[in-house]
């Protein structure tokens, strides 16, 4: 089964992003902020991690650069949710290992389309 | 396919609603240089605005985008922090909470303040310059642009070498086009080093696309948004016509076998062709989830649904005693089932191993209920700023002991009283920088809520260092107000007490803060309705101390089993000062019926208990009862039963919910035995034993003469 890994502050959008991914099918992880999502993928391997980017303790943006250290995460998609659809903030992104972004407000139906590009 | 969110809604308001508090705590405390805070205040605005926007509350995304901007400036350096904007952000906070109560209500709320708020921000984000507004963040929509004819789409996709260490694939980027419609895909392996020199992580390959779809390029380069930095993407339209498209020559691998990362390293050959394709196989999945979709249900969405957020930890006690339980039960139900007396040792300890369970499973599930008291004084920090600011005072605001827990409920009815009481602090108690200066006192005046337990209450302390209560000012107003008499002679404690009677407020003027007619009385009355007292001690000069006294728990209740006639009642022990035998000599009988007994200095009004619910006493007269001498509101009074039982700790039954209110009686609980007992309202029976008094008397002023009489 495909396991994805959510890492968002707030609650809410964790669970409103986990319960989307379930409902389609997939199996969901969620952690509360970079350092939680770090600590999780030490231990698990995911098919794909979708992260905030603004969080407390580890930003998505570090976070994405640790996991792309991680031999399991080398190859595996990593999508930031984020508001910000600055070019400024892709780029940091792109420049940290990204995979792609999902701006903010999040629509579930867009959601499971565009993780298509990246899961299977 | 739809997926139903609403769901969402409440947690999405309960968590905006924590983001607010902590926006404006932080703001604050914001100083100047503090990226930490300002980040998270940041982080707060950003998750209500991202949470609005995906449940459709445009209000609050409009709103909440300035907001976030401001911030955002202030993040970036780009704006100094100035108290004005500080304030700003205050009153956005307060917009937003409105808004946000709008939603939580279903209601709309006014605008006028919101819009005005909205301008103000608009105004300071227009005056630094590198102003960016953009809006469009609002769900790039799919484009619905519909065109009638599909075209033969021509996209060549060149990634750059690296493209898969971001995570990104190829053939699942193909597969999603093929979502579009029919393609083909033909690989273009010249770029390919010889094996020896393939490093596996990269990726040497590039493509050449049809795509046959009514999608419009704007769609065709949405799908290849995240990689359109690493590739050189071209996409034209050669073909207008609705061209069959034509399959190519070269093999095609189905897309299950084509794991681009097996491929690439295998591909030894050059002009090995990848390729792969067909968008029915992948439609298909996207269907099947469809119907997973629940049906969409009118959703009530209050927020206030009385959940309470507990910590796992006490859950887990919690299974833990549970545990225990039913281990004691079952070897209690063994023991039952060929019982003779020569096990009656074990049944006493596997009951008092069941005492013990039930004991610590009531804690436990009490501890539930219990909040730190921080819910209630997070309040305080905002309200002391904006008085301050109103009324030109200094003042810091100390909080303490704010872990202390307290139950639920009386939390929630604690609140008012103590606004009430932090208001008189800064409007009454603390005085004007000059004054402070004048006495030789920092300019900046402390108000310190202090919360901690005592005993089985808790004690929550407003202290301020301000002047202190005026023993004359208040002496003298009372006398002008009739509530004493001017040659009464009070000590400190009295002459503060009185400041607790009704329409008494020494402010020279009445204040917009405080001393809007609900005065102190209605605080003492609150807390007492809690069952609590509340005291105040004052130095002049020094600043005034209110405590007020709380049962930890509405709930439970220690308690004096007492009998009179065939009834059991039950008397709050925190209440009872002695019990004793009456000694005739010191019974003394003043006009009427009512009987005072002697006991040390005080004259203690005694109230039958059997003549005010008109049962059946065994003892008629006080010199063969009991008396139960019990405080309250600085009034003693003995009240007359016929035995002391049991010392217990009672659940309090309503009898409001399942009878009616009755006078004198506070509840009701259900004793070992089965019979229901009544828990006396000591308050309400000295009202009540006082107005029957005063049928006879006047009132308890003249008794209270009258005894002063017999006394010299």
């Amino acid at each position: 089964m495909t396991k994805i890994l959510v890492v968002d502050d707030s609650n809410s959008i964790r669970d409103m992003v986990s319960f989307t991914l379930k409902s389609a099918g997939y199996e969901t992880v969620e952690a509360k902020d970079g350092a939680e999502g770090l600590s999780t993928a030490r231990s698990n391997s995911f098919d794909l991690v979708i992260s905030d980017v603004n969080m407390p303790n580890m930003d998505g943006i570090t976070l994405c650069g640790e996991l792309r250290k991680l031999d399991d995460f080398k190859f595996t998609p990593i999508l930031m949710l984020t508001t910000e659809s600055s070019g400024d903030m892709k780029l940091k992104g792109k420049a940290a290992g990204a995979t792609g972004w999902l701006v903010k407000p999040f629509n579930p139906e867009k959601l499971l389309a565009t993780i298509k590009r990246v899961i299977r | 396919m739809s997926v139903d969110l609403s769901q969402f809604i409440p947690s999405f308001l309960e968590e905006s609603f924590e983001g607010l508090e902590l926006m404006e705590s932080s703001l604050l405390n914001l100083e100047q240089g503090d990226d930490e805070t300002i980040n998270s205040i940041f982080r707060a605005a950003h998750s209500i605005k991202g949470g609005a926007g995906t449940f459709g509350f445009e209000h609050v995304t409009e709103f909440t985008h300035l907001v976030e901007t401001l911030l955002d400036e202030m993040r970036d350096g780009r704006r100094e922090i100035t108290q004005n904007d500080v304030e700003l952000l205050l009153k956005s906070v307060d917009c937003m909470r409105l808004l946000i109560e709008a939603i939580r209500d279903e209601q709309e709320c006014d605008r006028t303040e919101i819009d005005e708020t909205a301008k103000l921000l608009t105004i300071a984000l227009n005056q630094t310059a590198s102003v960016d507004v953009d809006n469009n963040e609002t769900g790039s929509g799919t484009t619905n642009q519909q065109v009638t004819q599909n075209t033969l789409w021509d996209i060549t996709f060149i990634p750059e070498h690296h493209l898969v260490q971001t995570g990104n694939d190829p053939l699942l980027l193909f597969n999603a086009l093929a979502d579009l419609g029919p393609i083909t895909v033909e690989a273009n392996c010249k770029d390919l080093p010889p094996i020896t020199d393939i490093d596996p992580t990269e990726l040497y390959i590039s493509w050449h696309l049809t795509l046959d779809s009514a999608a419009s390029e704007e769609d065709i380069r949405e799908v290849f948004e995240w990689v359109e930095d690493e590739c050189q993407l071209i996409i034209s339209q050669p073909v207008k016509d609705q061209q069959d498209s034509q399959q190519p020559e070269e093999i095609v691998i189905d897309k299950q076998g084509g794991d681009f990362t097996s491929v690439s390293s295998a591909s030894d050959s050059s002009e090995q062709v990848l390729a792969s394709a067909v968008a029915d196989n992948a439609s298909s999945t996207l269907e099947s989830t469809t119907t997973t979709k629940s049906q969409k249900q009118p959703s009530k969405t209050k927020a206030d649904v009385g959940s309470i957020r507990v910590g796992v930890d006490k859950v887990d006690s919690l299974i833990n005693l549970v545990g225990e339980l039913v281990i004691t039960q079952s070897m209690l139900s063994e023991l039952g089932n060929d019982f003779d007396l020569s096990k009656i040792e074990r049944l006493t300890s596997g009951l008092e191993q069941l005492l013990q369970n039930t004991k610590e499973l009531q804690e436990s599930v009490m501890r539930i209920r219990m909040l730190p008291i921080s819910f209630a004084f997070n309040r305080f920090p905002r309200l002391v700023h904006d008085l301050s600011n109103k009324m030109n005072k200094e003042i810091e605001l100390v909080l303490k002991g704010e872990q202390t827990e307290l139950d639920k409920t009386v939390m929630e009815q604690i609140g008012d009283p103590l606004t009430h009481l932090v208001r008189n602090a800064v409007d009454h108690g603390i005085e004007t920088a000059e004054q402070r200066l004048a006495s030789g006192k920092p300019a900046k005046g402390v108000i310190t809520l202090d919360a901690y337990h005592q005993g089985g209450s808790i004690v929550i302390e407003i202290s301020d260092d301000g002047s202190g209560i005026n023993r004359q000012a208040v002496f003298d107003k009372a006398v002008e107000k009739g509530v004493v008499d001017k040659n009464t002679v009070l000590n400190d404690n009295q002459v503060f007490d009185l400041i607790f009677e009704p329409g008494f407020s020494t402010a020279k003027e009445i204040s917009d803060i405080s001393g809007r007619g609900v005065g102190m009385d209605v605080v003492k009355k609150n807390i007492q309705s809690l069952g609590g007292r509340i005291q105040v001690e004052s130095e002049p000069g020094k600043g005034s101390t209110f405590k007020v006294n709380l049962p930890l728990t509405l709930a439970i209740l220690d308690g004096q089993l007492v009998r009179v006639g065939s009834e059991t009642y039950i008397i709050p022990l925190i209440t009872i000062v002695e019990s004793l035998q009456a000694k005739p000599e010191h019974i003394n009988r003043v006009s009427g019926d009512m009987l005072l007994y002697r006991l040390r200095e005080d004259n203690v009004p005694i109230i039958p208990v059997c003549k005010l619910f008109n049962i059946d006493a065994e003892h008629q007269r006080v010199e063969d009862a009991l008396l139960v001498v019990v405080e309250s509101d600085g009034q003693k009074v003995g009240l007359m039963v016929d035995d002391l039982l049991a010392q217990q700790q009672v659940v309090i039954k309503s009898l409001q919910d399942n009878y009616q209110q009755v006078e004198g009686i506070s509840g009701a609980t259900i004793l070992g035995d089965g019979s229901v007992a009544m828990i006396l309202d000591i308050p309400g029976m000295i009202t009540m034993a006082m107005n029957n008094a005063s049928q006879s008397q006047q009132k308890y002023g003249d008794i209270a003469k009258n005894l002063e009489g017999v006394m010299s």
